[in-house]
């Protein structure tokens, strides 16, 4: 996913002189203060809480959600508001259910049968892409069936259609409004930083009391995480326009409107469809979240497969998402290109030839479509012709001899990485007394980021100390930062590699689409087997998660370092190691900074689903409170200190992005592209 | 710009599209309609159950058991989704859960739905008895049958030492949905031990198979019935008897947890449906051994539930038979 185009952010830039900065000095002192700290004040002042422990805050808000849960159907406000919005949306979900699914009455058959439909959503890709990305759509869905999961893909599909097009119709108009007006946009941003950095499981339960359980509650769930790309790239879309032009159209006397209609949303088309790809790809990352909530789909299968442990079954589904996920990218991908390139090259010629084509195209959809309304083999996908649960079957052995090869191995390696790093560095944030860690946190914003973004950060940690979980938050930070400079430095070493090689690249990555969108509990169970529950597993996960964005984002730095930057170092002899390590790395240096941020944000978003594998702290605490209704407010208090940790990172990276960037002019600031996107499986 | 012909273009599209779709589901009449569904004839005295279906594998058995026999000797249509054991209860209010086919405890939830709103009523016990308390890997329990004694727990506490739990015993806790009290058990027997929290049954699970392959040293939270138990025989650990009341508050538990007695809860709906799925619900009943042997069809033999369920039936006909009664 991100395919966002780097290419353009990142323009070729002199090298600039390098000295020691002040700052530094501050760091090191403060580093030491801190140490020396620790050592004396060991374990005092530290606010710790028990697992099973609440404060009144914690239960103040178990009350409310009991309250909730008393008045669900006796309110009026509550039955009108939330039903109504259920039903328009469950009408929409029935909809596409209805026609990509199984019907109601019958035999439960799609409207349109499988056929039909790989023959309509080929269609549809050949028609807004391009004909490679309609071949891969073609090969996509019917490996659905293949795979014995043709039916809960449909699912997973029209659920996602359902979320995509109502999040369009919320997104497009936030995201126009935000990108004309200012102050709109400065009240959005930090609530979809919310939306985006919440844990859904945390909102997961109190939703499917308002929405009933149900595909219109796994629906709203999806909407709320996947709406905030959509809004944030049609703003910056908007924004972005060169003011030279929206001033050219103001001389022509438009009104307001006109120049909307006819300048700024033309334009700002490629960065709204890139804002469309990246909320598919949020939606999709739902899919297994909202079958905790009843939302039907592969979701499901990957939860019921492991419950047994049956990872070659949860391996089959969750490949199917990885699937539709990279149909999905590609085919949105290419719609972005095809907006930018037609308003450029069509002919009228070229237009009329490729309308016949679409129209042949449509009667043969149409023969399908028939054809599954008439012949059962085309309306539903034979099951003889599936190989899923063989496949899953091998994919269970070869985990198991894996597991048997490696676990003597991996044991030690946690165990001294354990030792010698995590309990170390954790012991170094949990043990010394608050004011001291939030005194180094402090030097260190204000040394990297500035002053704002250490007043921000003082806020966090404020409001950390307020919900009551000060040491379950300092552990997870602990585990946070390690998992991202683990990230880092393998990003590093793989982005630049890919950086400068076109071959490596598009070997790379398929493989880095498919860690981000394969839901991580189906590699995890594996990992639980070499590592055990524990941190370290915790940490790993997030690694896998958090590297592809990483690299993809360095590699795009490296790949558009100018050309003649790097000849000139090679004409002057340099080895490729010096090419990298002088030239390429110093001139990427913004993107590499970047990097860190997502790094840190997609790490971040992972903190759940480490709770859910040992890593303990805030994530066992948000899951606990999703499944005891006794540490409810807990959970919340836990998700919303997530957010906490997640803003006070961001804010101190991103101040740093945008400090490496006024060195050399930029235009855009770079939170408008690349809108973190978290994905708490 | 292309701005007109472009949008032209795509309403254009668009309705050709319509158009296109509309002509070829109009002219043929569907399958659907044309077969009518094999079940759907015989379904009618019985209508439709929802089945709530909670993310454990004993569950899963219970459910696909249940389903079966609901299905195929009652023609009903059952409705199995998968949710949240506590998020469950909200779908008796609303209509979208008629049953839980094995609830552990609850009494909070109990209350809202059962006692406050009246939208559920208790069906009766399931006949599984649930335990909750502290196991140990096979191989272990029968190296040191000592260790079986909470009181020689504290002689070994550095065997069971991890990274996790640095120089203390670890004591592995599982699936944040039950309850625990182990940390104030842990203080209050003054083990040298640290809870951590592997923070799911699946963690849980594996953690449990791979002490048992490697031999290596393991003590942890678990509960039975529970598929796991079949493929390895966890062995329970005794703590303090448990006594009424001895869990009331919860920072100074001694004892060990009571004994569960799990039951079925259905929807008030369902119940005065005058249903024979109603009937079932209340005469579902049947043992550990039943529970666990369908569950090991499902996890270990990795049986699909419904061939696990027609397996344990064919099998069982004269248990079968009396809740049909």
């Amino acid at each position: 996913m991100a395919v966002t185009d780097f290419r353009r952010q990142f323009a070729p830039r002199p090298p600039r002189q390098r000295s020691i900065p002040r700052g530094v000095y501050a760091i090191a002192v403060a580093l030491l203060v801190w140490f020396v700290a620790w050592r004396m004040f060991n374990g005092v002042w530290t606010l710790p809480l028990q697992s099973a422990e609440v404060t009144p805050l914690h239960l103040w808000l178990n009350e409310v959600n009991a309250w909730v849960r008393d008045n669900r159907d006796s309110n009026v406000l509550f039955v009108l508001v939330f039903d109504s919005i259920r039903i328009g949306v469950g009408a929409v979900a029935a909809l596409f259910a209805q026609l990509f699914v199984q019907t109601d009455v019958g035999l439960q058959l799609p409207e349109i049968g499988w056929l039909g439909v790989v023959a309509l959503v080929t269609w549809v890709a050949a028609a807004v892409g391009n004909y490679r990305v309609a071949i891969l759509t073609a090969v996509g869905f019917t490996a659905f069936g293949v795979l014995g999961v043709f039916t809960e893909a449909m699912w997973t599909f029209a659920l996602t259609l359902t979320a995509v097009l109502f999040s369009v119709a919320i997104g497009l108009p936030l995201g126009i409004w935000a990108g004309v007006n200012k102050r709109v946009n400065g009240i959005l941003t930090p609530i979809l930083d919310f939306m985006q950095t919440l844990p859904s499981f945390v909102y997961l339960a109190p939703l499917a009391l308002l929405f009933l359980i149900g595909p219109a509650s796994a629906v709203i769930a999806t909407i709320i995480y996947a709406v905030p790309p959509i809004i944030r790239l049609t703003a910056h879309g908007i924004r972005s326009v060169p003011a030279t032009i929206a001033e050219a159209a103001d001389s022509l006397g438009v009104s307001k409107r006109q120049r909307l209609m006819t300048v700024l949303l033309p334009l700002a088309r490629n960065s709204m469809v890139v804002g469309l790809n990246q909320t598919v790809m949020a939606a999709l990352a739902m899919v297994t979240i909202a079958a905790l909530i009843a939302g039907p789909g592969l979701g499901q299968l990957v939860v019921q497969a492991l419950q047994s442990l049956n990872v070659g079954r949860a391996f089959v589904a969750g490949f199917a998402i990885v699937v539709m996920a990279i149909v999905l990218d590609r085919v949105t991908t290419a719609a972005s290109r095809r907006a930018e390139l037609s308003a450029r090259h069509s002919t009228p010629l070229r237009r009329r030839r490729r309308i016949i084509a679409l129209g042949a195209g449509l009667l043969v959809v149409a023969a399908a479509v028939y054809l599954s309304r008439s012949v059962l083999a085309a309306a539903r996908f034979p099951a003889e012709a599936a190989v899923g649960e063989a496949l899953g079957a091998r994919i269970n052995d070869v985990s198991a001899g894996f597991q048997n090869t490696f676990s003597v191995f991996t044991a030690s390696l946690k165990d001294g990485f354990t030792i010698r790093v995590i309990n170390p560095f954790q012991g170094l944030l949990t043990a010394t007394p608050f004011l001291v860690v939030m005194l180094v946190i402090l030097v260190i914003a204000v040394t990297v980021g500035g002053i704002r973004a250490a007043v921000i950060s003082t806020i966090c940690l404020l409001l950390i100390i307020a919900v009551g979980l000060w040491e379950d938050a300092m552990i997870t930070l602990a585990s946070t930062l390690i998992a991202t400079v683990i990230t880092m430095a393998l990003a590093l070493a793989v982005g630049v590699i890919m950086g400068r090689s076109d071959r490596v690249d598009r070997w790379l990555r398929p493989g880095l689409d498919a860690a981000q969108t394969m839901p991580a509990f189906v590699y995890l169970v594996p990992f639980l087997g070499l590592f055990g529950p524990s941190r370290f597993t915790a940490i790993v996960a997030a690694i896998i998660y958090a590297a592809p964005v990483a690299i993809k984002i360095i590699a795009e730095g490296i790949a558009h370092v100018s050309a003649e930057a790097v000849e000139a170092a090679q004409s002057t002899g340099a080895s490729p190691w010096q090419t990298i390590s002088k030239v390429q790395i110093p001139l990427a240096a913004s993107s590499i900074t970047l990097a860190a941020n997502q790094g840190l944000i997609y790490v971040l978003s992972m903190v759940v689903v480490g709770g859910l594998v040992g890593g303990g702290a805030l994530g066992y605490a948000v899951v606990a409170g999703f499944s005891q209704n006794a540490l409810f407010g807990k959970g919340l208090a836990a998700g919303v200190a997530i957010v906490l940790l997640g803003i006070m990172l961001d804010r101190i990276t991103q101040a740093a992005v945008a400090r490496r960037r006024r060195i050399v002019p930029v235009t855009r600031r770079v939170r408008d592209v690349t809108a973190p996107l978290p994905v708490t499986h | 710009m292309a701005r007109t012909p472009l949008r032209r273009r795509y309403i254009a599209g668009v309705a050709s599209v319509a158009a296109i779709l509309l002509l070829a589901t109009g002219c043929s009449s569907s399958l659907n309609t044309a077969a009518p569904a094999a079940s759907g004839s015989a379904a009618k005295p019985c209508g439709t159950v929802n089945v709530a279906m909670n993310d454990w594998t004993g569950y899963t058995a219970d459910a696909a058991v249940f389903s079966y026999v609901a299905e195929k000797k009652l023609g009903c249509t059952v409705k199995q989704s998968s949710i949240n054991e506590q998020v469950a209860w909200q779908g008796f209010a609303n209509g979208t859960v008629d049953v839980i086919i094995e609830n552990w405890g609850h009494d909070d939830l109990a209350k809202t739905y059962i006692a406050d709103q009246k939208v559920a009523v208790d069906a009766g016990p399931t006949g599984n008895v649930g335990q909750i308390g502290w196991y140990l890997p096979p191989w272990l329990a029968a190296a040191h049958p000592e260790l079986l004694d909470w009181n020689n727990l504290n002689k070994y506490a550095s065997q069971f030492a991890t990274s996790e739990s640095g120089a203390q015993g670890q004591l592995l806790d599982g699936d944040p949905s039950f309850v625990t009290n182990d940390a104030a058990l842990v203080a209050n027997l003054k083990l040298n031990f640290k809870v951590i929290y592997s923070g799911s049954e699946t963690a849980l699970i594996q953690a449990f198979r791979t002490a048992e392959k490697n031999k290596t040293w393991l003590i942890g939270y678990f509960y039975e019935p529970q598929w796991f138990i079949s493929e390895v025989a966890l062995k329970k650990v005794k703590l303090p008897a448990y006594t009424a009341g001895c869990d009331t508050d919860a920072a100074k538990v001694a004892c060990d947890y009571p004994d569960y007695t799990l039951n079925k809860v259905m929807s008030a709906k369902l119940d005065k449906s005058g249903s024979p799925a109603a009937a079932l619900v209340k005469k579902f009943n049947w043992t550990n051994d039943d529970q666990n042997l369908v569950a090991k069809y499902i996890a270990t033999d990795k049986m699909s539930p419904e061939a696990a369920a027609q397996k344990w039936v064919d099998a069982n006909a004269t248990k079968v038979d009396a809740w049909l009664k």
